[in-house]
Formats: structure tokens, sequence, C-alpha cells
């Protein structure tokens, strides 16, 4: 009984502390994304000649940063910006981006 | 036993939170029970997004805003007014947005703030209170450096053009009213002061405008620092290439005292027909007054992962106020990324949760060389928990090759999206 009681309660931590994991992920996958807002548009919903990053797939905003970071892809000013944020972080907001709706 | 009970007891406990959270999320909604009570002081760039990014996350949370203009005008594109090559409404917006999103926007001014007792008191008498208070105060003068200065700001004679709005306005018409042949003669103070490309940008602009409209007419640009402290190599390309012979740079020329016309130096006297000084600077008066100014007597030093004063608990500081970190400039942009830290951290301290312990900000100056022809400085900042602070990040960040005008079309749709992200437009 008490072995059952204590293999269930650390089940249950794991499983609180994976939930707990999950939304502080979420949260800095929306808060980075936020960092980009400036330019590219609350949640990435762009005006003017900014280009919109809402509903854009992850794996594609993670290979144009790699590519910014890389020089594969010449730019004016995302070549300097990409190469301040690690890889890891590029996948947290480009997951972030592609789970907006996209923009109209 | 012991040890199922306090199993049990973090079980509920993460039940009870788990549950809360998801009525908090139905009720912001609904309207239902607030998590608290937030006022943000100052509709700038950093208390607009401060507000913005409150509701935008936060869910129930109750948003005052209280700004002493009836809108927002942008200090970032307001050179290019007094060049002639935008209006006053193109950097004018109004905080109709916020409203909508739900944030109560109040005109009026802040008098006193009671730290201790959490709440604030407006001219005309109401007071305000609040569980925590987010203060975006800008930069004021510290006009008493420069001999003869605040009696000529306040007879509107000599302007500063630092913070748009009317300055921005009678400085362009005093502009206009210069004769062909005259003299303007700009003055910048030792750094750090808001926006360290503007007064460059300022004189370029200035010299591009009086090249065709005025072209005997010449620009003196006095810089007490000892050299341009931004796109240095940039803004001397842009002096040379477009404005040689009308503009002249002077580097350790600092204001000591203003005469009429005159603008004394330490060993020389410059006459001028317009007279811009950009005093020396501080943190706003309403950070003083509440005794936040602990760095210096002029910044406010605070906490990078919270943006909370580290002179008063509970007061969250953003933007030019603030005491910045290695190579923080002191910009619009930069403030808008300090709301959005300070929103989300206020939004987990108000449901008791830990806050981000790995915040990360950026930042991005267009300044404009001519009426068409821009450039740009940039930079990555990442939290660093040894230090304490934001620190940027190596091989990160750049200026632009040169200027050129998609650049200028990038800058003005800068704008256009940071005025959209601040202001809920």
């Amino acid at each position: 009984m008490h072995r059952l009681l204590r293999r269930s309660s650390v089940l249950i931590c794991l499983l609180a502390c994976a939930g707990l994991a999950q939304a502080q992920n979420a949260h800095l996958a929306r808060n980075l994304a936020a960092t980009c807002a400036n330019c590219h548009g609350t949640n990435g919903h762009a005006r003017g000649d900014m280009k919109p990053l809402a509903g854009v797939s992850a794996e594609k905003i993670v290979a144009m940063l790699a590519d910014f970071k890389s020089g594969n892809q010449p730019a004016t000013i995302m070549h300097q910006i990409s190469k301040g944020y690690t890889d890891e972080q590029i996948k947290l907001l480009a997951a972030f981006f592609a789970a907006q709706p996209a923009s109209k | 036993m012991k040890h199922v009970n306090l199993g049990r007891r973090h079980w509920l406990g993460a039940g009870a939170a788990l549950a809360a959270t998801s009525l908090a999320g139905c009720a912001g909604l609904s309207g239902g029970p607030s998590i608290g009570r937030v006022v943000v002081v100052g509709g700038g760039y950093g208390g607009a997004t401060a507000a913005r990014y409150l509701k935008l996350w936060g869910g129930n949370v109750d948003v005052t805003l209280v700004e002493r203009n009836a809108d927002f005008v942008s200090c970032p594109i307001s050179n290019l007014v007094l060049g002639g090559y935008k209006q006053m409404s193109d950097i004018t917006r109004g905080y109709g947005g916020l409203k909508s999103v739900g944030v109560k926007v109040v005109q009026g001014d802040v008098t006193a703030i009671d730290v201790a007792g959490k709440k604030l008191r407006l001219a005309g008498g109401g007071e305000i209170a609040y569980d925590r208070l987010v203060l975006s105060p800008g930069i004021d003068f510290m006009a008493d450096q420069v001999g003869g200065l605040q009696p000529a700001l306040d007879s509107g004679r000599v302007l500063h053009g630092w913070k748009a709005g009317p300055q921005t306005v009678a400085l362009r018409k005093q502009i206009e009213a210069m004769p062909d042949g005259g003299v303007f003669a700009m003055f910048i103070p030792k750094a750090p002061y808001r926006c360290p490309p503007g007064p460059y940008e300022r004189a370029c602009v200035v010299a591009s405008y009086l090249k065709t409209a005025k072209p005997k007419s010449k620009v003196l640009v006095l810089d007490a620092n000892p050299e341009i402290t931004s796109k240095k190599g940039l803004f001397e390309k842009a002096f040379k290439d477009h404005y040689t012979g009308i503009l002249e740079y002077r580097p350790n020329a600092e204001l000591k005292e203003l005469s009429g016309n005159v603008g004394k130096l330490e060993f020389e006297d410059v006459r001028a027909d317009v007279l811009n000084v950009i005093p020396p600077q501080r943190a706003g008066d309403l950070a003083r007054s509440a005794g936040l100014l602990n760095i210096n007597n002029r910044w406010v030093g605070v906490n990078w992962l919270t943006m909370e004063s580290t002179a008063a608990p509970g007061v969250h500081v953003l933007g030019d106020a603030t005491f910045p970190a290695p190579l923080m400039p002191k910009s619009g942009h930069m403030a808008n990324q300090h709301a959005k830290v300070a929103a989300a951290a206020i939004i987990q301290l108000l449901k008791g949760e830990a806050v981000n312990a790995t915040p990360v900000v950026m930042n991005t100056c267009y300044s404009f060389v001519t009426g068409r022809d821009a450039m740009h400085v940039a930079s990555v900042h990442q939290y660093d928990d040894k230090d304490k602070t934001f620190k940027t990040v190596p091989g990160s960040g750049g200026v632009s090759v040169a200027a050129n005008q998609i650049e200028a079309r990038y800058a003005l749709s800068w704008a256009e999206n940071i005025w959209a992200d601040s202001l809920a437009l």
C-alpha cells in the first residue's frame, strides 16, 4: 500500500512537473516571439514591407533563420539579428509563430 | 505515510492551481474576477506596450494607463518632420486601440506616488490604488548644467525638440523661418542621452532640407562627446558625401552658457540663427519625485528579470529612465522590449508563479541621412544569470553596409509595426 501510494505520488509529481515545464516553455516561446514583434507585428502579423511570420511553418522559419545565420541568405539586417538567438530559442519562437492563424 | 501525505498535498495543490488557471482563462473572456490591478504611468513606447501586453497575455488583469497627452507622438521619425519630409499627423497615433483591448486610459498628470501605500494621486485630486505599478516616465532635462538654458527654454526662444510634439512643430517653424545664409547650430550633450544616433540624423535631414530650400545656409553640429556616439563611420560618410560645405561637425564642443543668439563653448562663442539645444538628461521627474534615482542620482536601477526598481519593490520602470545594461541603448524600440519583459513578469508575480529566468531583448534603430536614405544599428541582448544583467551576444548585431532607399522603406515599416504593436492599432 505504502509502495503503491509512493509510486503514484511520484508519477503525479512527474506529470505535474512535466505540465509546469510545458507551460514554462510555452511562455518562453511567446516571450521570444514577442521580441520580433516590433518589426514583424504582434504575434507575427506584419504590416508594410515586413515579412509576416504568423502561420508560417516552423520548419520554414528555422530554415530561414539558419540561412541568415550562415550567410546563405543575404540580408540587410537579419544576418545580424539571427546570430543573437540560440538554435533552441529559434525552434521555440518558430513553433509559436507556426501556431498563429495566418495573416489575412 | 508522511511522505505520501506530502505527495497528496502536492497533487491537490497542483490541481487547485490548474483549476485556478483555467478559471482565470475563462474569466478573462467573461469579465470574471481580476487577478490584480496594474497602473501604468506614461504612454510612450514603454508604457503603451506594457499596458497592451498585460492585456494580451494576462487574461483578467485590470490595467489603467495614465498619460498626460491626448495622443501618442513618436520621437522616432520626428526628425523627418523637422526636415519637412513628414507631417505631424504621420507620427501621431491615438490611444483608441488600447481602449478597445480593455485598457482604461486616463488622461492626466500624476502628482505623487505613495510607494508604501500602493497608490498614486492625480492632478485634480483623484487617487488610484494598484497592486503593481509600471513607470515609463522617459527623460527630463538637467537644464541647470548650462547657464541661461532654463529661461531660454521657458521663453520658447530656444527649443530642444527632444520630446516629440509641440517642440517638433515649433522647431520646424524656426528652421523654415531661417534666412537663406543662416546658421542652424545643434548642441549635443555628453552621453548617455535618449536616442544615441538621433542628433546626427537630425543634422543630416535638416542639412538635406537646407541644401535645396536655403542653399547658402549652414548646419553646425557641436558635440560635447569626443566623437560621434553611434554609427560613426556611416554618419561621417553621409556628412562628406551629401553635406560637404553645408554641415560642419565639431567634437569636444560642450555648451557652457547661452546668451541671446550665442552659444558659449569653453574657448569660443557660436552665433546662430537657430540654436537647437539638446540638454543633458536624467530619468523623468516622476521617477525622481518617487525617490527611484539610485544610480548617479540620475537613473533608475532595475532588476532585469522583472524590470522592478532596485529602490522600490513593486514598481517596474521601463525605457530611457533606466540605468542601462552594457551597450543597451535608450531607444523607443528598447523601451517596447523592456515592457514585454515587465508584462510577462508582472502577470506571473500576480499569479504567484516563477518569472522567466532567461529573458531576451533586442534593438533596432534606423536613421535617415537624407529624405530618402536610411541605415540601421541592431543588437541582441541575452540575460546573464551570473552577472544579473543583459549582455550583447558576441558576433551578433551590427550596422548597415551603407545607407540606402531599401532601408528607408524598412525604417518606415518598422515605425508602422512598432506603433501597431505598442498601441494595439
